[in-house]
């Protein structure tokens, strides 16, 4: 991990959390990014990586270049609440409805997929529409990435 | 999608569908109460699988090695189940978990599981419910287990109390000469893995190596002799060789009670910790509410901390459900 770059710790994460439980029973929000095809742009991935992780979430990074295959059978192994993609590379308009798809497929469709980078505006509704969950482009807050996600895996409920 | 009953889930298991895997392993992981029956059957039905360990400092190259390593073990047709440990962040509680960017076309193959689980709070290098996960792998017919430890680099006996074959990665050149003398992880080594022989350095810390286990510094084992197997991902060497390496090892453990006596070791480590953990828990959700009170007394030096744990104790049933 440390050797991956940008991914390791670099400015001290929030307070100390109070007693972290160690036995008692624990809802942990999982959540899988990950980048698909051809798209190198990883700094808004990392940072949405990281920004989860201090928010408390157990965060399965896949690395670049997946294929929507790779990803949904990742997911599905995991169980993660959520995928989100980042995609910055124009290919979102088959990436997405190819995985919403592929979970489908796997009897999956409990897995919620979000995603962010550069996608228009008509676009992300036609997402939406298709079944993704949230769509957040550039310059949204770290926060409300952390809101949106808490705020869907609530609304989904226990499974 | 309605809620799956945990003991519900578990014929799906033993089929080795991997979508009623996924999700026991979830609620074997979150410590669920709901799915303790259906953990109790999976235990039952559990006890084929061979359970390997893969340990050693961070960076030495465990998760390289891992992918290489269940890539030759899929040449011989065998199931793989492997679960990947990272820490989580003792300031969040979360975790990112990266052990699958290394593992490439395996993570593909129909024939092979990865679970990436953060430690949770657990220490020796292990996560918390490793062990369950363990048994359910087992259970849906993995015939080899691999468990890739968080690197901490110390104290990682956990491990072996966990496994029937262990394996000790040291790389060359990252500081000290043997780490694994430091870390004391030595003599928990059943087979001994010195990562990155493509670089020059390589050959002296294998050297090291053998030189240390002829001297007797790692325990005995009985009449296994500890292998050092030197490895390349860079030039694709030596896992065949580690692969070889562990078969004979679990060819050695069948032979007379050698794995018979393995199991008691683990199952003895498991109902100890078990027992711990019921006491923790309990512990955790009864001291509620006491902890404000007798912290006015130790703030007031009228009470020293072992006596009042020992008052906050007195109160903790158990036997007690939550
Ligand atoms: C920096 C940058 C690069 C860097 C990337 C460095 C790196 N390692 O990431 C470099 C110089 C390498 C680069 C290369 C290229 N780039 Co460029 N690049 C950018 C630029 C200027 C900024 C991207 C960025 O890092 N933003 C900062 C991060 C933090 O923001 P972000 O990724 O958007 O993430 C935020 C949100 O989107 C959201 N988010 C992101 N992911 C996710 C996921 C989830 C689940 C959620 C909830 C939210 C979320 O949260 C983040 C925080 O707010 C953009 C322009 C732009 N306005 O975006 C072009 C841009 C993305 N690049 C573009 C292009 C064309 C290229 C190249 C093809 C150029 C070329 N011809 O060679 C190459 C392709 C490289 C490759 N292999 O993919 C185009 C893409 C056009 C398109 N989509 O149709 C853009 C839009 C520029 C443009 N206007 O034309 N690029
Ligand atoms: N030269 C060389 N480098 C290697 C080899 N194997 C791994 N590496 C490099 O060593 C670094 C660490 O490898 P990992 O596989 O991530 O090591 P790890 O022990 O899993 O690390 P942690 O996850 O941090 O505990 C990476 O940069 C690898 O590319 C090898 O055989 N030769």
């Amino acid at each position: 991990m440390e050797n991956d770059g940008a991914l390791g710790d670099r400015a001290l994460p929030p307070a100390r959390k109070e007693n972290i439980p160690m036995t008692t029973e624990s809802k942990v929000i999982r959540v899988l990014v990950a980048k698909v095809g051809l798209d190198g742009h990883d700094r808004g991935v990392k940072i949405v990586a990281r920004t989860l992780r201090d928010a408390g979430m157990e965060v399965i990074y896949t690395g670049l270049h997946r294929t929507p295959e790779e990803v949904v059978d990742a997911a599905v192994q995991e169980d993660v609440d959520v995928i989100g993609i980042s995609i910055l590379s124009g290919a979102h308009m088959t990436v997405f409805p190819r995985l919403l798809k592929l979970l489908d497929e796997r009897g999956a469709k409990d897995i919620m997929v979000v995603g962010g980078g550069v996608i228009p505006d008509d676009e992300v509704i036609q997402l939406k529409n298709l079944g993704v969950k949230e769509i957040m482009l550039q310059d949204t807050p770290p926060d409300s990435i952390v809101a949106m996600i808490r705020r869907i895996v609530v609304e989904r409920g226990p499974r | 999608m309605a809620f799956v009953h945990s003991l519900n889930l578990v014929p799906r298991v033993l089929k080795g569908e991997v979508n009623a895997v996924a999700r026991l392993l979830t609620r074997a992981e979150a410590g669920s109460h709901e799915c303790r029956p259906a953990l109790d059957e999976i235990f039952r039905r559990a006890g084929r699988a061979h359970i390997i360990g893969i340990t050693g400092v961070p960076g030495s190259g465990k998760s390289t090695l891992v992918a290489r390593l269940v890539a030759a073990i899929r040449q011989t047709g065998r199931r793989v189940g492997i679960v990947a440990i990272d820490p989580s962040s003792p300031f969040s509680g979360g975790a990112i978990l990266g052990d699958r960017i290394r593992m490439g076309a395996i993570a593909a193959d129909p024939g092979v599981y990865v679970r990436s689980m953060a430690t949770r709070g657990a220490l020796g290098g292990l996560a918390r419910g490793t062990l369950e996960a363990i048994d359910v792998l087992d259970a849906a017919g993995y015939e080899m287990v691999i468990i890739e430890t968080v690197g901490v680099g110390q104290d990682e006996v956990e491990v072996a109390r966990a496994t029937h074959t262990t394996v000790v990665v040291s790389a060359p050149g990252l500081g000290d000469d043997i780490q694994a003398i430091k870390a004391g992880i030595l003599e928990i080594a059943d087979i001994h893995v010195v990562s990155k022989c493509d670089r020059s350095d390589a050959d002296k810390t294998v050297a090291d190596l053998k030189n240390m286990l002829s001297m007797g510094l790692a325990s005995a084992r009985g009449s296994w002799q500890v292998p050092v197997v030197p490895t390349s991902a860079a030039r694709d060497e030596g896992v065949a060789e580690l692969v070889a390496a562990i078969d004979r090892h679990w060819t050695f453990l069948r032979e007379g009670n050698r794995l018979e006596e393995r199991r008691r070791l683990i199952n003895e480590r498991r109902l100890l910790k078990a027992g711990e953990e019921i006491l923790r828990d309990q512990f955790v959700r009864q001291r509620n509410g006491q902890v404000l009170k007798l912290l006015e007394q130790l703030q007031a030096r009228t009470l020293s901390p072992r006596t009042a744990a020992e008052r906050l104790l007195q109160d903790i049933h158990p036997g007690d459900a939550p």
